[in-house]
């Protein structure tokens, strides 16, 4: 563990300076292209950065490549694909939809919809209670005070 | 000797904390004076000590005392002083004493508050924050030593994280963990309520403060981090989505939902088991943040050395903590029953709304932070969650958030009337629409999204100004009228709005730079000029110079727009101790957007690479934090109603008459 | 009812406990290989400058060997190099080296310096070949079998005691497959 601080410290120089100018493709619109997949490829030898953040080698290497393959005409997913082959699913900071990701992708609705259903019931319940309870209650006095106090 | 003084009183500390913590448990069951006084008084005295111990580390520090290997690992003696004092807080185990010390200043102001707290609630809450005071002390004293020797001591320290040599930096973990820990006390109230088996408006009313301060805490020390990423690390970011921003961003949600359940609790005596589950699960994430950032399971550049042995002690912390407080959470929650009822509609029924839509988003970044290491452990797959998994799925889930909150303030208390405060809000959503329409025909990019986002910030910021104007009845009154009113406003009504507001100013920030940002990577020499968002900017001159512990290289700029000049400078610094290099991004904080140049080494003798960025509003990223902030501020000094049976004593008021709540 | 959503909440945790205790004993950063059981890419690259042969896909068929990434740069090449040596003194396999993203130069008198464990070495200054490999840092070594195949791949230095343990026993087997 401490040899791979000791490596990774080689690759990971905190000022971040990373796209150098030599490496921008003229055409924006493909440079634009490439620009958005390098905000999704992780570099992966510095945790939790994009190559498009990070002045590490390899980040570079791979920024070359993501536009090498783009001027020779590549789609997008062709060049995600390239890379996928060589390093795997860990070099995409937004994982396909997959087997192993499906739990990932359908939570935030299905707790969403969750919530929703509690919170539903919950209320639900709540206005019962409220029709159950007496017309003027110790809180409905406590509001009458607190109003009194607020119109000072 | 100062360093045996700190470890001694260290020892101390963890004796009497276990000591004081039986105490406080006897002491809560009978009525003996003896064991509560005990037990209150070592809360003070446990304080003192670990301040003792703090002070003796940043002695240490401050004396360049390499014979303590923390300061040998940490320090070194060509660091400027005021880095050598943060330098206590820049590692692994002066940031965990650091840690304790807020613990336990928590706990001993908590001691000496006993006023208006029922006794045993008092004595069970200070009970349950020592024994985490006892856990955190075991694991400084057994796994982290800030006090370990090194003999013979060496000639220098092999200095601190250049990073961490920054202001942004060093004064950002104390607030943190003042966000962090303040959490604990609520988690302790929670537990005491489940042991005494009340939750009441009383509870609610203690609980209130303390949450509002750890949160403002949390919210300045996650702004103040943000602020330092985007200004230290050069790449026109601010938030990236990494486990250890992740990590202070959970708590921060489950704690803003706290804030606003808790409301309901001392408002209408419900919601109680779900407020009380709130609190333990908002300390409990600050916990697993400190596991995550620690213990190395999601190793990230802001990690800390991780080391196995300390994971496993934080995880043996995390379930006795957790763990226990879930368990007397699940045998004794059923026993706090509500005794007040809401109509759904109602701002009761807004808070409920909320707190479901915070809880989701929570448990969003939880299992996106995660989800790694759960595949991992699941099939040994590696993949990665990155910001564009979060930036796609929390987006939505936030606005819908805001957008609701709007409605949320304008409904009365207990039963609302939801087409009459849909009515109050048509100004903001007429204001919302045209702002959105402009925006729609106006923008170069990102019109449908931008068009969006910033009717969400008018409509946000509208509702807040609506919900004070009928409050204090504006142009329906007199002016001094309306002033007065303004002047009686309960904190808490004041707090929401601006707070809101400050979300709305801090939305307008986030859309800004994510939508706007224009960005140019050109090589310049000294002279050159390069052009971004309408700025002819020009490099007059690059030079070096030596600070105080590095070399550095500073590029000023000069950028042109229409007859105006603004003068900017950057740096680089090299940091020969630690062999790293740290940019000092030059940054133009302006109306309507900032200039922000970052530049890298001008390796070909060609000239220096430079990045030039426009970033459309991102001071109202830090200013809405601040805002946000502002307004837990003025909430926490609304101290709320006095408990509900004072107040039947005092004489009845002779006339009501109906109001805006 | 009530109960049971009383519950919910530690059987949460618990859950995700178990997920922290067992994330504990993995490392984040090891990420594995996709190259396991796949032929070695095709790549031939020049000498390292100062060296006569370069290094080709083709040179490393036919017996089990190692290819190991390495760089004058790197800090924990030099704290695995001695190991190396020492295996290629005994002969205990042959070792194939590919610079990855050295100045020119740099390899070589990192070589004489400290010894050629090497039998072939390949310049990668581009960093091409060391992507097609899916290489993340220095040193990683790669075991391949003798139809060209990659067998198994090591993140970070060799130890004595990591050749001992894993690697001469794994060798050991594909060699009798």
């Amino acid at each position: 563990m401490r040899l791979f601080f000791l490596l990774a410290a080689l690759f990971v120089s905190v000022s971040a300076f990373a796209a150098e100018p030599d490496e921008l493709l003229d055409d924006p619109a493909l440079e634009a292209r490439a620009q958005d997949l390098d905000e999704h490829l992780r570099c992966v030898v510095c945790q939790s950065q994009s190559i498009a953040e990070s002045n590490a080698p390899l980040a570079k290497d791979l920024r070359i490549l993501v536009r090498e393959r783009i001027s020779q005409g590549d789609s997008d997913e062709e060049v995600i694909d390239y890379i996928v082959e060589r390093y795997g699913d860990y070099v995409l900071l937004k994982p396909p939809v997959q087997g192993n990701t499906l739990f990932l992708w359908a939570f935030p609705a299905a707790a969403l919809l969750l919530g929703a259903a509690g919170g539903f019931f919950f209320l639900r319940g709540s206005k019962k209670a409220i029709a159950a309870s007496a017309p003027l209650s110790a809180d409905d006095e406590d509001d009458v005070n607190r109003i009194l106090k607020e119109r000072g | 000797m100062t360093p045996e003084i700190g470890h001694f009183a260290l020892i101390l500390a963890f004796a009497l904390a276990m000591a004081q913590s039986v105490a406080l448990f006897v002491g809560a069951r009978g009525d003996d004076a003896g064991f509560a006084v005990f037990g209150r008084r070592s809360a003070i005295v446990v304080f003192a000590l670990v301040a003792i111990a703090f002070a003796s580390l940043m002695h240490a520090f401050a004396v360049s005392d390499f014979s303590v290997v923390n300061v040998y690992e940490n320090s070194h003696t060509a660091k400027p002083f005021i880095y050598k004092l943060t330098g206590t807080w820049g590692n692994h185990e002066g940031s965990m004493l650091l840690w304790v010390l807020i613990l336990t200043l928590f706990s001993a102001v908590l001691a000496a508050q006993g006023r208006g707290c029922p006794r045993d609630l008092h004595l069970l809450t200070l009970g349950v924050q020592a024994l985490v005071i006892v856990a955190f002390l075991a694991f400084i004293l057994f796994t982290s030593n800030p006090f370990e020797r090194l003999i013979p001591a060496p000639v220098d320290g092999t200095g601190l994280n250049p990073l961490l040599q920054d202001p942004g930096l060093a004064i950002h973990p104390p607030f943190l963990y003042l966000g962090y820990v303040g959490f604990s006390i609520p988690f302790s109230f929670a537990v005491a309520a489940l042991l005494r088996g009340k939750a009441d408006t009383v509870w609610a009313r203690l609980v209130r403060p303390w949450a509002l301060i750890a949160w403002v805490f949390l919210t300045i020390g996650i702004a103040l981090g943000s602020w330092w990423a985007y200004y230290e690390l050069g790449w026109g970011g601010w938030w990236a989505w990494d486990p250890v921003e992740n990590a202070s961003f959970m708590p921060w949600l489950a704690g803003t939902a706290l804030i606003h359940s808790v409301r309901v609790v001392e408002r209408r005596d419900a919601m109680k088991g779900w407020a009380v589950l709130l609190a333990i699960t908002a300390f409990s994430l600050s916990l697993v943040g400190t596991f995550l950032v620690r213990s190395g399971v999601l190793t990230s550049v802001h990690a800390f050395a991780v080391d196995p042995a300390r994971g496993v002690f934080i995880l043996a912390i995390l379930v006795a903590a957790i763990g226990g407080a879930l368990t007397v959470f699940a045998m004794r929650a059923n026993s706090l029953s509500a005794t007040g009822a809401f109509s759904a509609v109602s701002r009761e029924g807004a808070l409920v709304v909320n707190n479901v839509l915070l809880l989701v988003a929570c448990a969003v970044v939880f299992v996106g932070t995660f989800y790694p290491l759960f595949i991992d452990v699941l099939s040994g797959d590696k993949i990665s969650v990155g910001a564009p998994y979060f930036n796609m799925i929390f987006a939505p889930i936030a606005s819908i958030t805001l957008a609701l909150a709007a409605v949320g303030t304008l409904l009365a208390w207990k039963k609302g009337d939801l087409p009459a405060s849909l009515k109050r809000l048509i100004p903001a959503a007429a204001a919302a629409l045209v702002i959105g329409v402009l925006v729609l025909f106006l923008a170069d990019r990102a019109r449908v999204s931008g068009a969006f986002a910033l009717a969400l910030v008018v409509w946000l910021v509208g509702a807040a100004a609506i919900d004070i104007a009928g409050r204090v009845k504006l142009f329906r009154a007199p002016m001094s009228d309306s002033l007065n009113r303004a002047r009686g406003l309960p904190g808490a009504a004041w707090g929401a709005a601006i707070a809101h507001a400050g979300l709305a100013v801090f939305a307008l920030g986030a859309a800004g730079i994510s939508l706007w940002k224009s960005e140019t990577v050109v090589l310049m020499a000294e002279g050159s000029t390069a052009e971004v968002a309408g700025y002819e900017v020009t490099l007059q001159a690059v030079e070096q110079f030596s600070g105080p512990n590095y070399a550095a290289e500073r590029a000023d700029f000069i950028a042109r727009k229409g007859g105006q000049a603004i003068a900017l400078s950057g740096e680089r610094r090299f940091y020969p101790v630690r062999g790293m290099e740290t940019s000092e991004a030059a940054i133009r904080m302006q109306w309507p957007g900032d200039l922000y140049i970052s530049f890298g080494e001008n390796k070909s003798g060609n000239g220096w690479p430079v990045r030039l960025f426009f970033n459309p509003f991102v001071h109202f990223l830090w200013l809405g934090a601040a805002v946000t902030a502002l307004g837990g501020l003025i909430a926490f000094g609304d101290r709320g109603k006095k408990p509900a049976k004072l107040r039947h004593r005092q004489p009845k008021p002779v006339a009501a008459e109906a109001a805006p709540a | 009812m009530r109960r049971i959503v009383f519950i919910f909440p530690i059987l949460v945790f618990a859950v995700v406990g178990a997920f922290f205790a067992y994330g504990l004993t993995r490392d984040p950063s090891n990420i594995p290989s996709q190259l396991i059981d796949r032929p070695l890419p095709e790549f031939d690259l020049p000498a390292i400058q100062g060296m006569e042969k370069g290094l080709s896909t083709e040179d490393i068929k036919g017996e089990v060997a190692l290819v190991n990434v390495f760089g004058s740069w790197c800090v924990s090449c030099h704290v695995e190099h001695p190991v190396l040596m020492e295996l290629s003194k005994a002969g205990a396999v042959p070792i194939y080296g590919l610079n990855w993203k050295d100045e020119p130069g740099a390899g070589k008198a990192w070589l004489d310096r400290y010894g050629n464990p090497y039998d072939l070495v390949g310049d990668d200054q581009a960093g091409r070949v060391a992507i097609d490999l899916g290489v993340t840092g220095a040193p990683e070594t790669f075991v391949v079998d003798r139809e060209g195949r990659v067998r198994f791949k090591v993140t970070g230095p060799i130890t004595e005691q990591y050749w001992t343990n894993t690697l001469a026993p794994l060798i050991e087997e594909l060699r009798r497959s």
